[in-house]
Order: C-alpha cells, then sequence, then structure tokens
C-alpha cells in the first residue's frame, strides 16, 4: 500500500531531527521520519563525549545530550517517526519503499525527500591491508558502540589506525576503560581530525602519534597478535627498513567516512567523486528534483552543529518547494574546485535574485598557512578572502555576493600570498 | 563432540566440499557415520577461499583423474546445486590469449578438451570475444570459450552438503582435531582430542593435512605442498563487468589469475600462486595483491582497486603425484584417501563423493539404501532476491523478516536466527557470514557485527565476550568495562 507525506526525511541522526524540526516549525504538519535504528539520534547515541553543542546550543553538550534537544522537539511537536524501519529503495518520483515489523512492506510517496542517512566507516578491506584474519579488528565507531551502549571492551591494548576524530575520541575511551593505547597511526604527514582532540584525547593522555606511518601487515591466526607498522614517504609509499612490530590485541580503523548513498544513486542522485555525497545546488537540491540532502550523507562535517545548521537550510527549501514558494531558477553555474581545493558544497550555483549572498562550503586538500581563498569568473577574482591557516579536517566557508557572479563557472582556489 | 556413538561404519575426516559431499552421498546409505572435522565450521580450509568456479574441463590431461571427476562432476553441478539450494550460474568461461604463443596454447587445450570428449568448446577471435565481454581489453587477440563453465558459492555448496548430511543422521563433529590412529580388529581406534572413536572405515578428506591424516597409518605414501593463491574481492556495484570467467592463458604456475563476477555479484581477482610458508599461513601480502591487480589488468583495464572491499588468500593441497588421489589404501585395508584434491577439485566434488560413497560401500560389503533418505534441502530465496510481493509475505508470515540486520546485503534477522538453527547451523559470525551475507558487503560488518553477535550470544546461550568470529581462540569482546 502507498501513503502520501509531503515531506519524507531518510535518517533520524541530528541531520534528519534538526531537518523535521525546522519542518515542522515552518508549518508543514505531515512529514515522516524514518530510522533504522530502534531509537532516535542516529550515532549521537554513543558519542558520550563532550564537545557537541557550542555553535547550536552555545553551550558545551554531550552527544546524546544534544540528540535529546531534538528528541524532545520532535516528542512536543507530534512529529511522526517510524523506528526499526529500512528503507530498501527510493525512486525518482520520491516513492519510498521501507520495511519494518509491524507494517511489513510499505511505501510512501512523498512531495520532497531529505536525505540523512549519514556516513559508515571504511572498512579494513578498502585499505588492503595484508595479512591474515583474525579477530580483533575493528571499525572506530564499531567500537565506539560496543564500548558506549554495550559496555564491554574490545581487547587489552590497542593500536590505531588514522587519526579520524573518532579514533582520536576512542583512544582516550579505551584508556579510561582500562586498555593501553600504544599508538596511533596516520599515513598523513598532518592529523586526521581536530586540534582539540588532538590535544585533549592523546596528549593528554601520552598516547604517541605517528605521523607519516601506517600499518603494513596484519598478524595472528584466530586473535590479532599484533601489527607491522611502517613509515611512509612523501608518496605515502612503505619506507624499507622501518617496519616495526607492536604487539597488541585490537586494531581500530579510523580511515575516514563514507557518506551512505546507495539509496540516493538508486533514485538516480548525480554523486560528487571528491565529497562522495550528492551534487546540490546553494538549496541542496540534488540532480533529482525534490530530493535534498543534508549531513554526512551529503559531505562528511566535522562538527555536528554544521550537520544541524545544513539539515535546517534543507529543510527550508523543501518547505518551499511544498508551499510553492521555491527560488526561480535563472542561470546555472557550476562550482569547479582550483588550486588547494578539495571540494565544494554546493557544487552548482542556481542564480536568483533574490539570494544576496552565497555560501559555499570547502576543505583544502592540505595544511595551507597564509592563504587567500578567491571565487574566480571568467578569469575575474570576483571574491577573495585571507585564511590564516587551512587544515584539511576543517570545514571553511567563504561568502560571495550574488550580483558579482558571472558566466557559467565559478572556481574556488587558495592561493599563497 | 555433538553426539557420539562408540563405533562408527565410516569416520569421514575433514568438513571440507570433498569431505561434506561425500558423508551426503554415504549418507543416503544405512551406515552409522561421522565426520570428524578440528574447525568450528565447514568450509574453513580451502573450500572457503577459492574462486568458485565449474571448470569446463578441457584443462586437466586427458585420461587423468583430474580430466575424468572434471567432466563428470561440472555436469552433476547444476542439479547437486538445485537439490542442496546452493546458488550456481551457468555463465560460461573465456581463455584469452595475447598473441601467438598463447593462441599455440589455447588450441592444445582444445584438442586436449576435444579428445576428453567435452563439449560447448570453440575457438573464437578476441573481436568476437569482445564482443560478448565488452570489458576486454584490445590486445586479447583470441579465446577459448567454454560453454559448459560455471560459477558457484563453493562455501555454500560445502555447507549445504555437511547439513544434508547431517539431516540424514550423520554425526558432525566439530573441533575435533584426529591426533592418531590406531588399527584395531574391526579397523581403527581414532583418537582425538576429544576422545576416541572406533570405526570400520575411514576416508580420508583432511584437505591440506591428508598426508600428515595417511601418515598415521603409516600409509604417507604421498605429499602435499599448500600453494597459496591471493584474491580480491571486489564491490557488487563492480559485478557483472564479466559475464564470464575469464582465464589469461595458462602457464607452467597455473591456470593464472582470473577476473569474474562471483555467483553473489562481486566482482573477484586472483590468484596468484605461491608456495605458502606453511600448512597454516592463510596470510596476504601486498606484492601479492599487486600482482594479482596488475595481471588481471591485462585483461580488463577497467578494474577499480578504490572498490576493493576485502582480500583473501586460500591454500591449494597439490600433490607430488600430479593428479587427485582417490583410492583404498594398498597397505591398509579400509583406509580411503581423497587427497590433493587441488584444482578442477571444486568442479569435481560432487562425482567425486558420489564415486567414493560407492565404493565405500563395496568395502563394507554393499550398504543398503535408507528408507527414507533425503537429498534435497528445503531451501528460501535470500530475502535481498525476493520481489516486493514476496518480501511482503515473508514479512507477513514471519514479522523477524521485518527487522534487517545487515543493510549492505539486505540480510533479515529471520535469517540470522535461520542460519544458526540450521542442522550443522552457524556458531560464529563468520558463520553466519557464509550462510547469510551478512558482514560480507562494503561496510564488511562495520554496521551488523554487534547485532549478529549479540544473536549469537541469545542463540547459543552464551555470553558476548564468549562469541567468536571464527575458530577457538578468535574472541571478539575482552570482557565488561570497568566498574
Amino acid at each position: 500500500m502507498t501513503e502520501k507525506r509531503s515531506i519524507v526525511i531518510i535518517g533520524a541522526g541530528p541531520a534528519g531531527l534538526a531537518a523535521a524540526v525546522r519542518a515542522r516549525k515552518s508549518g508543514i504538519k505531515d512529514i515522516l521520519l524514518l530510522e533504522r535504528d530502534y531509537q532516535l539520534g542516529g550515532i549521537l547515541k554513543q558519542c558520550i563525549h563532550n564537545g557537541f553543542g557550542l555553535h547550536v546550543f552555545k553551550e558545551e553538550l554531550t552527544g546524546p545530550e544534544f540528540a535529546l534537544r531534538y528528541i524532545r522537539k520532535i516528542h512536543e511537536l507530534g512529529i511522526e517517526y517510524k523506528l526499526g524501519t529500512m528503507v530498501i529503495s527510493i525512486d525518482e518520483n520520491k516513492n519510498i519503499t521501507t520495511v519494518n515489523e509491524q507494517d511489513g512492506l510499505r511505501i510512501y510517496k512523498a512531495e520532497a525527500i531529505i536525505l540523512a542517512m549519514g556516513c559508515r566507516e571504511r572498512p579494513r578491506g578498502a585499505l588492503r591491508i595484508p595479512g591474515t584474519n583474525p579477530s580483533g579488528i575493528f571499525s572506530a565507531g564499531t567500537a565506539q558502540r560496543f564500548v558506549n551502549i554495550e559496555g564491554m571492551k574490545p581487547g587489552k591494548t590497542a593500536v590505531i589506525l588514522g587519526s579520524g576524530d573518532i579514533g582520536l575520541i576512542m583512544a582516550r575511551r579505551m584508556t579510561l576503560e582500562g586498555m593501553k593505547v600504544k599508538a596511533v597511526c596516520e599515513i598523513m604527514p598532518h592529523p586526521g581530525g581536530l586540534t582539540r582532540n588532538i590535544v585533549q584525547c592523546l596528549e593528554d593522555f601520552d598516547i604517541p602519534l605517528k605521523l607519516s606511518h601506517t600499518v603494513t601487515q596484519i598478524h595472528g591466526k584466530t586473535r590479532l597478535e599484533g601489527v607491522t607498522v611502517t613509515k611512509v614517504d612523501e608518496n605515502y609509499k612503505p619506507i624499507e627498513g622501518t617496519d616495526q612490530f607492536i604487539k597488541c590485541d585490537t586494531l581500530l580503523l579510523s580511515v575516514g567516512l563514507i557518506p551512505e548513498n546507495e539509496l540516493s544513486e538508486e533514485a538516480g542522485v548525480l554523486l560528487d567523486p571528491s565529497t562522495k555525497g550528492a551534487v546540490v545546488n546553494q538549496y541542496l537540491e540534488t540532480s533529482v528534483d525534490g530530493i535534498y540532502a543534508c549531513g554526512n550523507v551529503l559531505h562528511v562535517h566535522d562538527l555536528v552543529d554544521y550537520v544541524a545548521l545544513e539539515a535546517e537550510r534543507a529543510a527550508d527549501s523543501a518547505v518551499k518547494r511544498i508551499k510553492g514558494t521555491n527560488p526561480q531558477k535563472r542561470k546555472r553555474m557550476t562550482v569547479t574546485t582550483g588550486e588547494g581545493i578539495r571540494y565544494t558544497v554546493p557544487q552548482i550555483i542556481d542564480r536568483d535574485e533574490k539570494d544576496k549572498k552565497i555560501k559555499i562550503y570547502f576543505r583544502s586538500k592540505a595544511i595551507l598557512k597564509t592563504v587567500r581563498v578567491n571565487a574566480v569568473c571568467k578569469g575575474k577574482t570576483i571574491y577573495s578572502r585571507k585564511f590564516k591557516q587551512l587544515v584539511p579536517a576543517e570545514m571553511e566557508y567563504i561568502r560571495i555576493p550574488s550580483e558579482k557572479l558571472k558566466g557559467r563557472n565559478i572556481i574556488i582556489e587558495a592561493v599563497k600570498k | 563432540m555433538d553426539k557420539i556413538k562408540d563405533n562408527y561404519d565410516i569416520m569421514v575426516i575433514g568438513a571440507g566440499v570433498v569431505g561434506g559431499l561425500i558423508a551426503r552421498s554415504l549418507s543416503f546409505f544405512n551406515a552409522a557415520i561421522c565426520i570428524v572435522d578440528r574447525h568450528i565450521d565447514a568450509a574453513m580450509g580451502a573450500s572457503g577461499a577459492n574462486s568458485g568456479i565449474v571448470h569446463g574441463g578441457y584443462d586437466a590431461k586427458s585420461g587423468s583423474l583430474k580430466a575424468k571427476f572434471n567432466i563428470l562432476g561440472t555436469a552433476m553441478m547444476e542439479e547437486t546445486c538445485r537439490k542442496l539450494g546452493v546458488p550456481y550460474k551457468n555463465t560460461g568461461s573465456f581463455v584469452i590469449a595475447f598473441g601467438p604463443d598463447d593462441e599455440l596454447e589455447l588450441a592444445r587445450l582444445y584438442e586436449n578438451g576435444i579428445k576428453g570428449g567435452i563439449k560447448g568448446l570453440e575457438l573464437i577471435s578476441g573481436e568476437e570475444a569482445r564482443k560478448l565481454e565488452p570489458a576486454l581489453n584490445e590486445t586479447v587477440t583470441k579465446a577459448l570459450w567454454s560453454k559448459t563453465a560455471g560459477v558457484v558459492s563453493p562455501y555454500k555448496l560445502n555447507i549445504s552438503a555437511v547439513e544434508n548430511a547431517v539431516i540424514n543422521g550423520v554425526d558432525y563433529l566439530r573441533e575435533t582435531t584426529v591426533t592418531e590412529i590406531q588399527r584395531t580388529e574391526n579397523g581403527f581406534n581414532v583418537i582425538t582430542d576429544k576422545g576416541a572413536l572406533n570405526t570400520k572405515v575411514i576416508v580420508n578428506c583432511a584437505g591440506i593435512y591428508a598426508d600428515e591424516i595417511a601418515g598415521m597409518v603409516n600409509d604417507g605414501f604421498f605429499s602435499l605442498t599448500p600453494r597459496k593463491g591471493e584474491y580480491l574481492l571486489i564491490d557488487r556495484s563492480e559485478g557483472g563487468l564479466v559475464k564470464r570467467v575469464i582465464f589469461q592463458t595458462p602457464s607452467e604456475k597455473g591456470k593464472g589469475v582470473l577476473v569474474m563476477t562471483t555467483v553473489d555479484g562481486n566482482l573477484l581477482i586472483g590468484p596468484d600462486a605461491n608456495i605458502a610458508a606453511s600448512k597454516e599461513d592463510i596470510s596476504t601480502h601486498a606484492d601479492s595483491l599487486d600482482f594479482v591487480y596488475k595481471t588481471a589488468l591485462k585483461s580488463c583495464s577497467n578494474l577499480h582497486l578504490d572498490k576493493v572491499i576485502t582480500s583473501f588468500a586460500g591454500l591449494r593441497a597439490t600433490p607430488d603425484t600430479g593428479d587427485f588421489i582417490i583410492g583404498e589404501s594398498r597397505k591398509v585395508p579400509g583406509f580411503y584417501n581423497v587427497a590433493g584434491i587441488e584444482s578442477p577439485g571444486l568442479s569435481s566434488a560432487p562425482a567425486i563423493a558420489e564415486f567414493v560413497a560407492n565404493e565405500i560401500s563395496e568395502i563394507l560389503g554393499g550398504l543398503p539404501y535408507k528408507e527414507n533418505y533425503i537429498e534435497v534441502l528445503e531451501s528460501h530465496e535470500f530475502f535481498r532476491d525476493m520481489t516486493m510481493d514476496e518480501k511482503e509475505r515473508a514479512i507477513k508470515e514471519n514479522p523477524e523478516h521485518g527487522r534487517l540486520v545487515c543493510r549492505c546485503e539486505s540480510v533479515t534477522e529471520a535469517e540470522v536466527l535461520e542460519s544458526i538453527r540450521r542442522p550443522a547451523g552457524a556458531r560464529t559470525v563468520d558463520g553466519v557470514k557464509r550462510r547469510t551475507r551478512a558482514g560480507m558487503g562494503r561496510c564488511q560488518g562495520g554496521f551488523c557485527m554487534p547485532t549478529v553477535v549479540e544473536i549469537l550470544s541469545k542463540e547459543l546461550k552464551i555470553e558476548k565476550e564468549e562469541v567468536l568470529k571464527g575458530d577457538r581462540g578468535s574472541y571478539i569482546l575482552a570482557g565488561r568495562n570497568r566498574g
């Protein structure tokens, strides 16, 4: 059977929750929030550390507290949600096929869909770390779930590969639970996570961070017995003679997050190979009419606050579409990455008279000190802003006055002055 | 040990695909039979780590046991898989040539196949090959097309064979390592780490250790060398790049690196062939995986390393005799070897099983068939392969189908529970994975593993820290958090 809804939001993590609350407050009554887990909150449920909410709530919260602020509003506003519900397909006509225990198979037809499925962790296989295949190898988030939700320790001594934020947080968390974290290895010459996490999770606990190091061999037949850690050169190739065996029974992988876009692709949503998320315009609309994306399914964020804020923008766009007040699209421009820039969101600007400034989020390819980030149209710099430092781990943005936009393309570049 | 009789008529040592299928064929006879295996589950040796190919049979030297059983086994595979509910596809295969030298070898293989009476062989031009397989490189000059070749899930075939045997009353004694064999008046007294068992006949299907088992009855006339093959398994999004199994022209090192779509829809490339450091060495190595990738690129340049989801290695039990070793020991009556079953062992297994079961029956004076033996396993379609209507019906019938445990492969809680509850069911996370595909997808269990651990713990009535990934020792959790 098919049921109709104005807005269906897929995923009830921070993005989905924030989008639902915003859309309801803007007057949309029939919103449906779909969640595969048996509780609202997404990954925040297991992020029991602090550092959330500084931008949105102007106070420091833990992950569950941050989620609870929104969950309370979901209840107060009477927003409909379904737990334990897996979306098994979406199509370009915005039909959403779901499965759960109570309703069986059910199809919802939406006027607008907001994609808020978040991301998953890159597994070991993707890195092709050779060696045996013992137990004791976890992605950092899976280990976090075991420790924080189930109260179970993954092992006794650990090495962490990758200095992404979850890995850093878990280095501290496991230490607090009495595990010995012997090293965090990072293949890049700079850390992958936020500076505050390097300081608070590693330095404060004397956990060595080995930059330009990677794991090159896994040892152990049944349970992990150790890893070979090797220094890498500037091309990330292992340097001969620098192998070091570290005895451990646990290896955590914190080697990147991948937006979960299998459903989006099925609906025909075009993806950006750099973000692995949807290609969107400044209204966060994907290449499929009426399907919007926000949060980590669009691009991996550094702070949950930014996820929530982005979700509110996606909700605003969906609401405008339903109320028929969505902006008249005029000229389509593509945003391309120039020197020093890894990706931008949006990747498309649909120019509209009502826009005052267009906010473009970006990440740099490497650590860049004292650079100017320029927006270039038809060979002319139309906007420029100075940055003391750009770090790949941290998302930045520029705001370009829309009246200055020219032509069909805009290049965002970061150049040394 | 699960169940123990004091005296068995037949003991099959080894629960690989050969041991499993032999035990199944034997289980149709009225006899007391057991399978003894050192692992916690079936398919944990070579049967769980190979290409999963049903070979055309043109390759092995005409007149050899390899050729004989390959041809017979390939012909039986479709029916065997249907009866056991095992995924099988008759895809066909190509052996591709990159120039005159290879073409000579293709012609030789073709001749060899024709001599062996193999049907469905055809030599085609590079252009024709590319028409059928557009992903093939321009450098392909010719191909030997074998239409009878196919792909099968090797571990599913193995697991289902053991299950079928158990349903027919065979005792499956897991985690039982044979340490010594004594000859007795009526047969053998087999000493294991779990106790001693008597049996009239032993069928030695111990895979890479079959030479050592034969040595226990002082009949170690052959020796086995572990030849390792490493593979890269690539995301289902890349599956379908090729429809057929694409071999390169074989060399002295083996059938060479292949590119294929597995029966589950993943792209698979590999294997290489190197002597392993030991019979336990199933580690992968950077250079080997690099070699596999670079060699596979020769066949199809459109292979994406960033889509690799896992790598694995398997050990071929290569005998020093050059052929399969199948037959009763000349020195020790009642001791029957089925050893050195390297490639095309999987293809040959159904035929070997039938042949060996009949031989054993004769050794025991001609066994009668059981009255109501079962040779067709009850099996269901995977939830992910069902149509929308079928899915709706499945959830109505069993709401546990409404709980999706593994998102990447759409595996339901009902399927995980069934995989544990079936005869000879899963005992480990890997066991659930092989039976249901939960954890086999692109996130490699990151999402579903904690749920599978929880279900195993409940079903097996053990603590979560006792739940294993694979064999004993492979615990997943070290215990509770402190206070």
